[in-house]
């Protein structure tokens, strides 16, 4: 654990660097797009002439100055494939957002949607006899959580502290500075594929760029994507993207479960590709022009060219039926939303007081998609969009840009983790000046 | 049948190539703010240092850029708004005036650019003969130079060679002979020069003197003498030197006093005025005398 937590801790320092010289880039690396957006951080209310409206919810500390996109290349169901097309790609988006921008960046906040995320739950529990809970206790009971065996390969990528209790009361967000005699706290722990994280790190890297901070694609998707009712009773985010489907679930403003269904958008434009003998490229387009879930009367009258480049006349001029399309469409749709079913019941979903469930992500644009969703998923269904945020084209305010936008929220004010609590004092070596300082600080 | 229409080809994604690890690292460097100044700015700087210091670098270049500069400046120069014809010499008499012409230039026309004003008026003041002088360009491209002279008040004797003084004491040229200068006094002594004011004031209060006054001479610094023609020597107190010239003068008109044979009047002490007679006119007066007494005697 000591390695993640530093490097962690390194990143962190690396964020507060990138703020400090006001220039970060977010980056998501998806399967079907890498999207890159510069944001400038120059405090709250320096845009207040050009835009006329004061802080929005600590929002406005931050400006979108470059934002592109590109075609994602060598990347499947989240995770790098190929390094160097990866890299070439990452590249692309990088230099179109820096030229709109016009400014150099050399922080980067990242998020990776795939790498097989796996949820923990922990506890720990800390005696503190009647004392006033201090910082050191904090940290103390967090290192007393007993840390599950992961396997070998995985990294811990967020460790969430959510629910602290102090003897029977339970539900406290802060406990510093009360009295009780027992500690407990919960966490929420997720774990990623290691290969996964050091593909992509070391893809950054070969870009000249330093990684600021790593992200689970679902979770910021659904910080962007859940408002604050949501996020506080409880609600479910699932992001469809181009090769994997994220789902968080977010209670008490907190992520508690995280798991990612390796079939997203892709799926549904590969059956299209398969099922009507046409090329990627026309399938993804018939897709996103003609695509549907639910298929009605009208749909049968219309037909659709999906042509061809042959010279073969018969081959193409051949036409199908919008309610052909759907009927590919549909069964695909249905395995992923079933899938996310099985999940969120796996987790125990059923529970949560509030069972409002988000679709997001760029799969979530398909038409009739909460009709199928609701019928699968549970009446409390909703499309999301993405939060606002300040100077973004009209071009990436869609739900597919919604884990990028999470990340420009992640970038701005993150929630505390593990590694930004202080470092239990047990944990220091044992001969550290800084251990004999904390000694003398809570002596006298 | 077919139908003769072009086929309708499916619009391709939209083509965004990955730029080159050159460019993109390119790209960057171009971002970044300093090297981009330096680009700006610095390197075009450095260009044109260097092609000029390479094309200065052969000396042939050097003397064709420096005669380019000297002949633009010399035609900016020579133009006839600036080109000065003439010499306007007031003040002063024709002497003066040619001989401060052979100061200043005289190959007219020339350019006011030569001419350099304030040191040709220092060099014309440097004249003795010359108290000031004003110096300008005029009108009409005349050089207008305003002379005030000297006025000599007094020859000084100074050693062996007799110079023309003005009322201030100041030097101004040299005399020949006393007899080029007949209407102006002599004076002489140590610090005569110093005391030029006194020395006229007295010459001033002559009156019926200044016919017979030969100069007048500093005694010690401190009082003077006045020497009329045939060798008679008025001594003068060092303070209130022209009352006792008016007593003089009032003796001289009572009783002709200096009309007899009187070699020095000393009227150093003014209670005590003193007359010492020639050598020959104090023998006749004493013999005069003895005979009275002898005469006086016999009686």
């Amino acid at each position: 654990m000591g390695d993640l937590y530093d490097s962690q801790r390194a990143m962190r320092q690396m964020r507060k660097a990138a703020l400090q010289r006001g220039v970060v880039a977010v980056l998501d690396v998806g399967t079907s797009k890498i999207a890159c957006l510069v944001l400038r951080f120059d405090g709250p209310e320096r845009f207040r002439s050009i835009d006329g409206i004061g802080s929005m919810a600590g929002q406005s500390q931050f400006r979108v100055i470059g934002a592109a996109t590109t075609r994602s290349r060598g990347v499947r169901f989240g995770e790098v494939e190929a390094m160097q097309e990866t890299e070439r790609a990452i590249r692309t988006a990088v230099q179109a957002a820096q030229k709109m921008a016009n400014v150099r960046v050399d922080h980067v906040i990242a998020a990776l949607s795939g790498a097989r995320p796996r949820s923990y739950g922990l506890d720990g529990a800390l005696d503190i006899a009647g004392a006033m809970v201090t910082e050191q206790d904090i940290s103390q009971v967090m290192a007393n959580c007993e840390v599950p065996d992961y396997g070998a390969g995985r990294e811990v990528l967020h460790a969430h502290p959510v629910n602290f209790a102090l003897d029977h009361r339970s539900g406290l967000a802060d406990p510093r500075g009360q009295i009780g005699n027992r500690l407990t706290t919960d966490m929420h722990m997720l774990t990623v594929d290691a290969t996964a994280i050091q593909n992509l790190f070391y893809c950054i890297k070969r870009c000249d760029l330093e990684l600021a901070g790593l992200a689970s694609s679902a979770y910021v998707s659904g910080m962007a994507s859940l408002v604050e009712d949501e996020q506080e009773l409880g609600a479910a985010c699932v992001d469809l993207g181009g090769g994997s489907t994220g789902i968080s679930v977010f209670m008490k403003k907190h992520m508690i479960y995280t798991d990612a269904v390796r079939m997203g958008g892709d799926h549904v434009t590969s059956d299209i590709s398969m099922g009507l003998q046409i090329p990627a490229a026309t399938a993804e387009r018939i897709k996103t022009f003609y695509g549907g879930v639910v298929a009605t009367g009208m749909d049968d009258r219309e037909m659709i060219d999906i042509g061809g480049d042959t010279g073969d006349w018969e081959h193409d001029k051949r036409t199908v039926s919008r309610a052909e399309l759907i009927g590919i469409m549909r069964p695909r749709v249905e395995e992923i939303l079933e899938e996310v079913r099985a999940r969120l019941d796996a987790a125990g979903f059923e529970h949560l007081p509030s069972q409002q469930i988000v679709l997001t992500g760029g799969g979530s644009q398909i038409p009739g998609l909460d009709g199928l969703a609701s019928k699968i998923l549970g009446q409390q269904v909703r499309l999301g969009r993405p939060l606002r945020v300040q100077g973004l084209p009209q071009a990436a305010v869609g739900p597919a840009f919604s884990s990028a936008v999470g990340l420009t929220l992640f970038a701005a004010n993150p929630q505390d983790e593990w590694w930004d609590f202080e470092i239990p004092a047990d944990r220091y070596p044992a001969r550290s000046l800084k251990r004999a300082v904390k000694w003398f600080k809570d002596n006298w | 049948m077919r139908q003769m229409t072009a086929l309708r080809r499916p619009q391709s994604p939209l083509r965004d190539p990955a730029p080159s690890r050159l460019g993109y690292r390119y790209q960057r460097l171009m971002l970044t703010p300093g090297f981009r100044l330096f680009v700006r700015i610095g390197v075009p700087l450095i260009v044109i240092a260097a092609l000029a210091g390479s094309w200065l670098a052969k000396p042939d270049n050097r003397a064709l850029l420096e005669g380019q500069v000297a002949q633009v400046k010399q035609n900016f120069q020579e133009r006839p708004q600036f080109m000065v014809q003439s010499l306007l010499l007031t003040g002063g008499d024709a002497a003066l005036q040619s001989r401060v012409a052979a100061l200043l230039p005289d190959n007219f026309p020339v350019s006011s650019f030569q001419l350099d004003l304030e040191t040709m008026r220092q060099t014309i003041e440097a004249l003795a003969a010359v108290r000031s002088a004003r110096v300008r360009l005029g009108e009409g491209g005349a050089l207008e130079v305003a002379l005030i002279p000297r006025v000599p008040a007094a020859l000084w004797r100074d050693g062996q060679t007799l110079r023309l003084i003005d009322a201030d004491g100041v030097p101004a040229g040299t005399v020949d002979a006393r007899s080029d200068r007949l209407d102006l006094p002599l004076i002489a002594g140590d610090g005569a020069e110093q005391n030029i004011a006194e020395a006229l004031a007295l010459y001033a209060r002559a009156g019926p003197l200044r016919d017979r006054v030969r100069g007048l001479v500093r005694i010690g610094q401190r009082r003077w003498d006045i020497i009329l023609d045939r060798d008679q020597r008025l001594l003068l107190p060092g303070a209130d030197a022209p009352a006792a010239l008016d007593r003089i003068i009032a003796l001289n008109a009572a009783q002709d006093m200096l009309e007899r044979d009187v070699a020095i009047v000393d009227m150093r002490k003014a209670s005590r005025p003193t007359l010492r007679m020639n050598a020959e006119a104090a023998a006749a007066m004493r013999r005069v005398n003895e005979i009275q007494i002898t005469n006086g005697a016999n009686n």
